[in-house]
């Protein structure tokens, strides 16, 4: 099998290997900040940004840095490292000069920065061994996928507030965890339909 | 060897690097220059923008109550933001209800100074200060609670308080924690001595602060604290006053009492004072001569752990059933709670019993 196309991958990343729903990466925000639509969509946004661009910049660091330098054992600190200082200049940036911005996503970023979603996008580039263009693509569809994912989370569960009477032992972090497996199930449907290594 | 010589090179550089891009963004980027904050409308600071309000107010010297320290948790911060606090932000929206919303309050940790602010705070916030104190004295009024005396060094007009507020003491780190930490302590002496207050300090099990000063503390040490806080105070009414107090809760209420003995205020008042043993009640002689001094004072003290044998003569059980065998339904009464959380609101209740309305109601839970 030839490299994959990257536009088949970022569709892929989306939908056939949901971070969130098949590799169950993110999970902790994703309880968290899936109560209102409003803050999902923020969150989704953050994460979108964060994947695309930490996926696409490992990408460098790794071919460019770690390979030539046979340092590829350190993947997993570094990783981390570039992360987390980019995820902190974007968000110095943002908050310096599109502060309407800021308001909507930046105060998401800090949450996401040791994300496991994120930091498991880079790894699984490595893994997976995508070029530069494949990882943007890759990352942008993961990212894409969790926002997907959080805001029907989060629109099932406000509607679960009004209507649903739920026992007590269910409210909250568990219910949420009922419906993310049930939504799993379904995009399981998608499975196998695409081959992404 | 050149392999691992090499790895902790690369790794260094790169978080270097990093770090230093970092440093760049901070002074450049996050350089919000000068800002200036109004605050009731007449009050002008200049400061550097950039850290959150609370901090700038504390630069500034005025301190808003605040017990976590700036992490948004004790939602104690609020302060009236009317321009240029942005949107609420989700970390705030928790703590603030509807109409706090409406009004424009904010927690002041949460919101930063990026820019010109508008600020609305209570005047009394202005008085609150950090002060330079020196221990007096230290003394055993019991055997696990101790009298300190503090000097106030400086500011040099002293400190103004309403009897039963409380101050914020910090000891610096110790043997026991690496890190300054304080404590609340109500004052017991009154507002009338401007320069020179006096606490009660139980030794709790394994308390950081309550240790240090029970055991650590020496006469002439320099300490800091601030203050006053607090809306458990004396009211002025017609009304007859009922006090609760166990404990170390005793303080604020040994603070209302010697303040009405020095501005002479004749309202008929009982002070129903628990412990559990004889040995274990404090400022008797005090609370006794007060009954002379101050006509209409009655002091009750009562053990809820004396052996029946025993020569005590006075009450027996817990303050709330005295309440319940001495309050009558429906008594027109102030009340003054003070002491530990479970104490007050089982007091809480059997008062709702009785009938008294709850604005009547004063207390402070000292956890």
């Amino acid at each position: 099998m030839g490299p994959i196309n990257p536009m088949t991958l970022f569709f892929a990343a989306i939908f056939t290997n949901n971070i969130l729903l098949t590799n169950f990466l993110g999970l902790c925000p994703f309880l968290s900040m899936s109560r209102y639509k409003k803050s999902a969509l923020g969150m989704g946004a953050a994460v979108v940004f964060v994947m695309a661009s930490t996926t696409a910049l490992n990408n460098l660091v790794y071919y460019k840095v770690l390979v030539p330098l046979g340092l590829e054992h350190f993947r997993f600190i570094v990783f981390i490292v570039v992360i987390a200082a980019f995820v902190q200049l974007v968000e110095m940036t943002v908050e310096r000069f599109f502060s309407p911005l800021y308001y909507v996503l930046g105060i998401f970023l800090p949450l996401i920065t040791v994300n496991c979603a994120i930091f498991g996008a880079s790894l699984f580039m490595v893994i997976r061994k995508y070029d530069f263009v494949q990882s943007l693509a890759y990352g942008a569809g993961s990212g894409i996928g969790w926002m997907l994912a959080i805001i029907v989370i989060s629109a099932i569960r406000e509607k679960l507030e009004k209507t649903a009477k739920l026992p007590r032992g269910l409210e909250g972090p568990a219910i949420t965890l009922i419906i993310t497996g049930l939504l799993s199930l379904a995009f399981l449907a998608f499975s196998g339909m695409i081959r992404v290594q | 060897m050149l392999q691992s010589i090499l790895s902790v090179l690369v790794i260094s550089v790169i978080g270097a690097v990093l770090a230093m891009l970092l440093e760049l963004a901070d002074r450049f980027i996050a350089d919000y220059g000068e800002c200036n904050i109004l605050i009731n409308e007449e009050k002008e600071l200049k400061v550097q923008g950039g850290s959150p309000l609370l901090f700038s107010l504390q630069d500034e010297g005025i301190f808003i109550p605040s017990a976590c320290g700036g992490k948004g948790t004790c939602a104690y911060c609020k302060v009236k933001v009317l321009e240029g606090g942005g949107p609420v932000l989700p970390t705030e929206t928790p703590y603030l209800s509807a109409e706090e919303l409406e009004e424009n309050i904010r927690l002041s940790c949460q919101v930063k100074v990026r820019n010109d602010l508008a600020i609305e705070i209570p005047e009394e916030l202005f008085s609150i200060k950090e002060f330079r104190v020196e221990v007096k004295s230290i003394a055993d009024l019991n055997p696990y609670i101790k009298g300190i005396i503090l000097d106030i060094l400086t500011p040099d007009e002293g400190i103004i308080y309403k009897p039963g507020q409380y101050i914020q003491l910090e000891i610096p780190k110790y043997k026991l924690y690496s890190e300054p930490e304080f404590r609340a302590f109500s004052m017991a002496s009154t507002p009338d001595k401007k320069k020179e207050i006096e606490l009660y300090v139980g030794l709790v099990e394994k308390g950081i602060v309550s240790t240090y000063i029970h055991e650590y503390l020496r006469e002439r040490d320099e300490l800091v604290m601030r203050g006053p806080f607090g809306d458990f105070c004396y009211r002025k009414s017609e009304r007859d006053i009922l006090m609760i107090a166990t404990g170390t809760g005793l303080a604020p209420i040994m603070s209302i009492l010697r303040h009405m003995r020095s501005e002479k205020i004749q309202r008929k008042s009982m002070l129903f004072f628990g412990t559990w043993t004889e040995e274990d009640l404090l400022c008797v002689e005090e609370l006794k001569n007060l009954e002379r001094e101050l006509p209409g004072f009655s002091f009750v003290p009562t053990l809820s752990r004396v052996p029946a044998d025993s020569p005590w003569k006075g009450e027996r059980g817990r303050v709330t059933s005295l309440i319940e065998q001495k309050i009558p339904e429906g008594a027109g009464l102030d009340v003054y709670i003070c002491g530990n959380p479970d104490m007050v609101d089982s007091c809480l209740k059997i008062l709702k019993t009785k009938g008294i309305p709850e604005n009547q109601i004063y207390f402070d839970k000292f956890s």
